[in-house]
This record gives structure tokens, sequence and C-alpha cells, in this order.
């Protein structure tokens, strides 16, 4: 029987530009508010999980601020599931019974980059050479397809359910109004404005029918978790053990080939396979989720993922979401932080910034946007390549 | 003198793509591929895509690349149960134009000369 993992301290920095700040300050931030809160130092912590996609440092980088200490570190590079990997990591190593404790970072500095695409632009050679696999004489993106991501997004919303008309526009639109609207409760959001319908729809329009408000924002941020182990857990006084969040499932899925996912990645798929295997792994199903923090990177997204999360009957996400389920008075909050369009997307942070929202929710002190009397909850991401982390986390029963 | 913007788009004797179909279990990819992705094997036929098709998804891109002209529609088409990501072309890229379900057919149309005067042809699907 493997070792049951919790979670012990854990820490988001606030989302947004921190000029003063370089990504080690914000890693460092994150790592050593987490340690407090675990009552822990780097003298105890055995194993680093570490992500910093767009920024190249590493865990040794970190660790050169805050304690060598000589520990295996897993520099994770999972594009916008890196966080969600690195703690996945770290769960690994107890979970084995390599570690009693482990320290998981993601950390990313992004304001002032610009829209989440891959937008690369080309200057066109002198003479037309056949380079790679499909043998392209040019860059592709824009001319065979969009390699943005806001694009790539909308036609999987799009494709929603066999491409239903109803899910339109407005309908993302609808979304978004939503994520803004959760986002003003959260002091740690990048943008708290709320923003009407037609604000929304009236944004410049990046890739139809994203428009620049139903994408996720770019900026700044770190968090960071120490998680231990179920035996070292229960060495370690009452009141550490009632604010310990168990880590009931811990997934990562890539994505399995079915027809037609290389030309248009097949995050439903991917999202599918690893949330069955979460439920399964802990033991419970959607019913039983309290709240979800799921990878909105764009308002179509959320969309699929209330279906593919198993939050909805299949098929059934547009009259789920017209229902005001997934409002945060709804029966199934979702994305109460604002979600990675308000909150904000620093992308190495996201997976564990996602873990830490829905555990402040179960340790009961997510202030004026606590959702009452939570248990349970879900925290969703997904990597463009692809990669799905899901992780499942319940309150101490104590 | 005019060479395809990739491999898998032949122009002659009418222009057509062409994809790899694994041996074994049918799978279809376009470009080289070392095994195929569902059963492993590692044997592939060249398979003869329909030049027309059903626009399944979409999206109107605005902001781009360099050197890309915006606003452009791309998607992706279904070709008699193979999908291919391409550029919605021959048409306003307008959400009130562009629509799932839109019936669609192979058109190329030519990109540049290079130095040497060599004209790169592209693909995409346009209402039929
Ligand atoms: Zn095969």
């Amino acid at each position: 029987m493997s070792e049951n993992v919790w979670i012990l301290g854990i820490h988001m920095t606030p989302f947004g530009k921190h000029a003063d700040k370089d990504v080690l300050d914000l890693a460092s931030e994150a790592a050593l508010a987490a340690m407090k809160d675990a009552n822990v130092t780097m003298k105890d912590i055995q194993i680093l999980g570490y992500g910093n996609l767009m920024g190249g440092t590493q865990g040794q980088s970190l660790q050169k601020q805050i304690g060598q200490t000589g520990i295996p570190v897993f520099n994770v590079s999972n594009a916008c599931a890196t966080g969600a990997t690195a703690l996945r990591a770290a769960i690994m190593a107890i979970k084995a019974g390599e570690a009693d404790y482990g320290l998981a970072v993601g950390v990313e500095k992004l304001s002032g980059a610009g829209l989440l695409t891959g937008n690369t632009a080309g200057a066109l050679p002198e003479n037309w050479t056949p380079k790679g696999r499909q043998g392209a004489i040019m860059p592709l993106d824009g001319r065979i397809g969009t390699t943005g991501m806001a694009g790539l997004f909308a036609q999987i919303g799009l494709a929603y359910n066999d491409s239903d008309p109803r899910a339109d526009f407005e309908l993302f639109a609808r979304i978004a109004e939503k994520s803004h609207s959760h986002s003003t409760l959260n002091p740690n959001a990048a943008y708290q404005n709320k923003m009407t319908l037609e604000q929304i729809m009236n944004d410049p329009m990046i890739s139809y029918p994203h428009t620049r408000s139903m994408c996720s924002a770019n900026c700044d941020g770190a968090a960071a978790a120490v998680l231990v182990s179920e035996t070292k857990l229960r060495t370690l006084p009452l009141e550490q053990q009632r604010r310990a969040v168990k880590v009931s499932a811990s997934i990562i899925a890539t994505d399995p080939w079915t027809d037609g996912n290389q030309e248009l990645a097949d995050v439903n798929t991917v999202t599918r396979n690893a949330s069955r295997d979460a439920y399964e792994q802990a033991g419970i199903g959607p019913e039983d989720l309290d709240l979800v923090e799921l990878h909105d990177c764009f308002a179509a997204a959320e969309l699929v993922h209330y279906d593919n999360l198993g939050l909805c009957a299949p098929g059934n996400a547009i009259d789920f979401f017209n229902t005001g389920a997934t409002w945060r008075d709804g029966k199934m909050p979702v994305n109460v932080s604002g979600g990675l369009q308000s909150k904000g997307h620093p992308i190495a942070a996201t997976g564990i910034a996602n873990v830490w929202e829905v555990a402040t929710h179960l340790r009961g002190e997510a202030g004026p946007r606590q959702i009452e009397g939570a248990k349970v909850g879900l925290a969703h991401v997904i990597g463009l390549g692809s990669t799905a982390g899901v992780h499942i986390l319940e309150k101490s029963g104590l | 003198m005019s060479i395809p913007i990739v491999d898998y788009l032949v122009l002659e004797p009418q222009p057509h793509l062409v994809a790899q179909e694994c041996t074994a279990c049918k799978a279809k990819v376009f470009g080289r591929h070392n095994a195929c992705p569902a059963c492993f094997n590692e044997g592939f036929d060249e398979y003869v895509v329909p030049t027309t098709g059903v626009l399944k998804t979409f999206t109107i891109v605005q902001f781009a690349a360099k050197g890309i002209p915006v606003p452009y529609a791309t998607g992706i088409v279904n070709c008699g149960g193979m999908d291919v990501a391409a550029n919605i072309t021959g048409v306003d890229p307008s959400p009130e134009v562009i629509t799932r379900g839109l019936e669609v057919q192979l058109t190329t149309f030519p990109l540049g000369k290079d130095a040497s005067g060599v004209e790169a042809i592209g693909f995409g699907f346009e209402p039929v």
C-alpha cells in the first residue's frame, strides 16, 4: 500500500505585475511562505519539484536563494501543466516512500508578454527548401491553420458536442462574464473588475469567438506547496493535522491517439481520462465535489471541461451552464477564484495556484469568496501538447 | 516552376492532399512518422484525401504572426472521415459566412516566388 499524501502548507503570491521582483523573488516568496505555513524549513524538505516554463530558471537556482541542501530536484516542463507536474513529482516521491516531505514550486513572469499564442512569425527564406516532417518551405502558422492558443481553443469550443450551434459567441462571453464577476472577490486576482456581457463582447476580437477579456491574462506570480506523508503527518500537532488537506487523487495524463488529434489538439479525451482515473483513485464522484478550479485558459475551454470532468451529463454542458450551476452560488461552483481569464495565468504557477485555491476553501480560509462548508474539491489544468493534470483534495476529517 | 508549401500537398495532375495511412490499423496522419501513433506498427501507405469535405469547426484570427494578413479564417475540415487543418479561403472571413457544416473543396493559390523564381503554392478550402 503506497503512502497517502497531504498538503501541509501552501501559498500563492498575488497574481499581477511585480515589476520590482524577479522570478527567483517570486519563487522564494511562495516557497518560504508555504514552508512557514507547514512549519518546516528547507532542512526538512527531501525532494523539490520545480517549474518555470518561460523564465529558464531551475530548482537549483531557487535553492541558491533559500537553501542548498543537496536534495534531488525535478525540473519539469509541461506547458501549462508544468506546475501540476512539479506537484505530481513531489507527490510520487512521497507515495513511493522515498521522502516524508516534498516541496513543489511553480513560477512565471509574463507581464507585458502579450497574448498567449504561438504566432511564430517568420521572415521568408530566400529559396524555398522543404524542411521538417511535413516538408514545409515556409512557416505554416497562419498559412495552414493557426498555432495561436486563442484560435485553437476557439475551434475546440465551437466543435463542442458535434459542433452544437448553441455553443456560440454569446454563450462563451457569458462564461467569461461569470469569471470576471467571481474575480471581484479575489484580492489575489490580476484583474478584479466586473465586466458586463456587452463589454466582453465589444472588447477587441483576438480570435473569433474570443475577445481579449475571454482570454487568459498574462501576469507574474508563483505558487508553492509542501507535501507530507500521512505517516509523518500523524506525528505532528493536532492543529496542523486539522489544517492539512488530503491529496485524494493526483493524476497526470497525456493525450492518447484519437482520429484527427494531430490536426487539432484533443484536450477532451485527455481530460476525460485524467478525471476518470482521479475519481477512481479518490473513490469519489463528481457529485461529491463542492468546488472546481478548471483550466479556463479561454472561455470556450471552460464549456468543454464541464463535460470532460463529468460535472454535467454527457453532452449537456450548455444546459448545465445555463442553469447557473457553475456560478459561486450554484450547485457546482467553478472557478470562484476568477479563473485564468481574470485571476491570471502565470503558466508554470497555475497548476499549483489552482490547488491552493481549492485547499484554501477546504481549510475555510478563503475570506469573502469562501464556499461555505466545502469538503471536497478538484483542480484541473491542461498543457497543450497535450497533458491534463487533475488533483482531488479533501478536507481533514479531524 | 512551382513547389507546394508542404510535401503532403501534391499539385499534379490535380491538386490533392496525401496522408500516411497505417498498414495495420488504417490510422491517418500527415507528415513523416516513425511509427503509427495508434498501434505502433511501422508501415504506412499513401492515402489520397478526398478534395471535398465539411467544415467541423473554425476560428477567425485577428491577431497573427507578422506577414499574415488578418482577419483570416481557419478550421478543421472533415474530408471523407479524415480531419484536415486548413484555412478557409475565397470568402469573407466573417462568422456570418463561415459556419459549422459548410461544404468546402480544396483550392490552391500562389504564395510568392523565391530568389530563383520558383512559385510557392499554398492550399485552403473554399465553399463548394
Ligand atoms: Zn496503426
